[in-house]
């Protein structure tokens, strides 16, 4: 009889009914934790965003509006005065508004990354955390396209960019990469909004049905569409679902592709390489999933939604940081074999410049943040100690700025010639212009947790064992697992 | 002159998904028409249990895809290679490998845009209005509960039967909504 007590696979009660658990090989940590029920999942998701608003927010709120002024304040300034008032000057004429640019938008791309790619993957995970890592890619697009159009110095003349004649009726031109990058980033932030927007409304009809004050009934009753949940509706609306992820997965990595050719089409030394667009997505993906950890790891503590993005989520994200961390450390190394394999003078000189020239502390800055911070994600420990995971969350972020750093500004301080080398320095308007789009992010995220549902309600219910009609906590007479 | 409130239809309430599921696959085979299951996130296997045939989302999408392509195509070709053409670097006026990154993103937009205002066309929303929104125990539909719905404008509608064949079904609360 041992053997049969052995191989007696461990039942559950949840309520009246036994739950058969799977056979050994096949359990996995659940993806809503303690069982919780349909109605708990609601309770706890919509009450974050009802009732008195919390201290903490507040706390947090009020410092990202003053930080957001002071980044209008710095464009303001910017715009009246010049752009003399920022660092860029010969030879190096892209300074931190394109390093902050490509850095905003690089951590826009885990946001697409997971509402699409590991939704055709099928990586239920994602359900957890995607709201969540949308409204980031939104916000984050917001502040990175802050960049390109104030950075063209005669801020009235942006309109040159959009495809409309000008007042000589010239057309912008098509064969420079830089229009490109306007399709790219405009349809990019588009496209997550729709994405954003279409998974809102069921949730949106949650909170719709759970309001209490008229505004509230209004406001959500507006933008929830009149959404029932009737299942002829569902039917359309996975179908339109599956079709905006498969739409959004090309599209994420064409953004961060072009973002590379604006600099890969030209022929500056540490530029003009084929490893960009591919590089650049790594890079783009492991920063954005920085900054996923860095934002949910406190908030689900805060929040109590521990259950929700349980320990496993945490764990999943920083294997993912890790995986794409290896590509973009194996990606600097390319570059530095094939400066040496090409044979071609300047690139060689631009790479052992980067290690070892005037801005070698932001290259070496760079490796340990991207190369060796996240190999730690290799061990469990590392990644249930969220504490750890939040510091480490933080140095992808710092590193990934090195390196957008390093591309744009050593490669333009020195050159083919060597009579118009510099140093770059940033400006004081430069950093707070900087500073302050987290301000701006921060404010627009905080309204976001106080005002809508920050996790897909309905889709976190799908995941769970109440929600399928073959489980018996979802009603079924026989079976179990799957 | 208030009017008598007409009946929209009759509603059955179920408290898990596999108690709907069978219920729809009931209502399927008795041959109701206007009918539909209300649940707090899509439930898998349900459209097979209703009856319904593939969306046709697909279609929109697709039309505004080939439309993003096709004018993005066109309009960077008429710009500039026939309006304003101007010598850069000695590359051709139109180069469809140069036009191609706009054109690509151009097919993802309005394809983006094909696919939710079809789903939003198809389901015929937005609708301010609702009969059953105004059912007092229909907010739980984005609960927890379950519902199932048979209009009475369906040709096969008849109260007593339409409510015994509900009650065959093991619902827990069945009622009239008012329209």
């Amino acid at each position: 009889m041992a053997d049969a007590t052995i191989n007696e696979p461990i039942t559950s009660r949840v309520g009246d009914i036994l739950v058969q658990a799977p056979p050994r090989e096949l359990e996995r940590v659940p993806l809503v934790g303690n069982q919780r029920s349909p109605g708990w999942i609601s309770d706890a998701i919509a009450g974050v965003a009802e009732g008195k608003t919390p201290l903490w927010w507040w706390a947090a709120f009020l410092p990202s509006v003053v930080m957001m002024t002071v980044c209008f304040s710095m464009i303001m300034y910017l715009m009246s005065v010049g752009v003399g008032v920022w660092g860029p000057s010969l030879p190096a004429m892209w300074g931190w508004a394109i390093v902050n640019f490509v850095w905003w938008i690089g951590i826009g791309h885990a946001g697409t990354l997971i509402s699409a790619i590991l939704f055709l993957l099928r990586q239920k995970w994602r359900t957890s955390i995607n709201r969540a890592a949308e409204a980031m890619t939104i916000f984050a697009v917001m502040c990175a396209g802050i960049f390109p159009l104030i950075h063209v110095g005669r801020i009235w003349f942006g309109w040159w960019l959009f495809p409309i004649p000008n007042q000589e009726g010239i057309w912008p031109q098509f064969r420079s990469p830089l229009m490109w990058d306007v399709f790219a980033v405009s349809t990019y932030f588009t496209v997550s909004l729709l994405f954003w927007y279409m998974g809102l409304i069921p949730d949106l009809a949650v909170m719709r049905d759970r309001a209490k004050s008229k505004l509230r009934k209004f406001g959500y009753g507006l933008f929830s569409l009149g959404w029932t949940g009737s299942n002829r509706h569902w039917s359309n609306y996975e179908k339109a679902y599956l079709i905006l992820a498969g739409l959004s997965t090309p599209l994420v990595l064409s953004v961060h592709s072009i973002v590379s050719m604006d600099f890969s089409v030209s022929q500056v030394p540490g530029w003009h390489t084929t490893i960009f667009p591919p590089y650049f997505v790594a890079g783009a993906v492991f920063s954005g999933f920085g900054m996923v950890l860095s934002l949910l790891v406190p908030l689900r503590k805060v929040l109590k939604l521990e259950d929700i993005i349980t320990l496993r989520h945490v764990e999943l994200m920083c294997k993912v940081t890790l995986a794409t961390g290896s590509i973009v450390g194996y990606a600097y190394a390319m570059e530095f074999f094939i400066a040496w394999y090409s044979g071609n003078p300047n690139e060689r000189f631009e790479f052992i410049n980067r290690a070892t020239g005037n801005y070698a502390w932001a290259y070496w800055t760079m490796i340990t943040c991207n190369v060796i911070v996240p190999q730690f994600f290799w061990f469990k420990k590392v990644r249930t100690n969220m504490l750890v995971v939040f510091i480490l969350s933080i140095l992808v972020n710092v590193g990934m700025w090195f390196e957008r750093f390093v591309i744009v500004v050593i490669s333009l301080s020195k050159e083919y010639i060597p009579a118009s080398w510099g140093y770059f320095r940033p400006t004081w308007v430069d950093i707070l212009t900087f500073l302050g789009t987290f301000g701006l992010f921060f404010t627009f995220f905080l309204l976001f947790i106080r005002f809508l549902p920050i996790i897909a309600i309905s889709e976190v219910k799908g995941v769970t064992p109440q929600a399928d009609p073959h489980h018996p906590l979802g009603g079924a007479k026989t079976g179990g697992h799957h | 002159m208030a009017a008598v409130p007409q009946t929209y239809g009759i509603i059955a309430e179920f408290e898990t998904p596999a108690a709907v599921m069978h219920a729809a696959e009931k209502v399927r085979d008795s041959g109701f028409r206007k009918w539909d299951v209300f649940t707090p996130f899509p439930v898998h296997g349900m459209d097979k249990a209703m009856g319904l045939k593939n969306s046709r989302v697909g279609w929109f999408s697709f039309i505004g895809g080939v439309t993003g392509y096709t004018c993005g195509m066109l309009m960077i070709w008429w710009m500039n290679a026939v309006d304003y053409p101007i010598v850069i670097g000695g590359k051709p006026m139109f180069s469809p490998f140069a036009a191609f990154p706009p054109s690509y993103e151009l097919t993802i937009l309005l394809g983006s845009f094909g696919s939710l205002l079809g789903m939003l066309f198809l389901n015929r929303l937005p609708r301010l209005h609702h009969p059953l929104l105004k059912h007092r125990r229909f907010a739980l539909a984005t609960h927890d509960r379950f519902f199932l719905v048979i209009e009475t404008a369906d040709p096969k509608y008849a109260e007593a039967e339409t409510r015994k064949l509900l009650e065959s079904t093991g619902s827990t609360r069945i009622e009239m909504v008012e329209e």
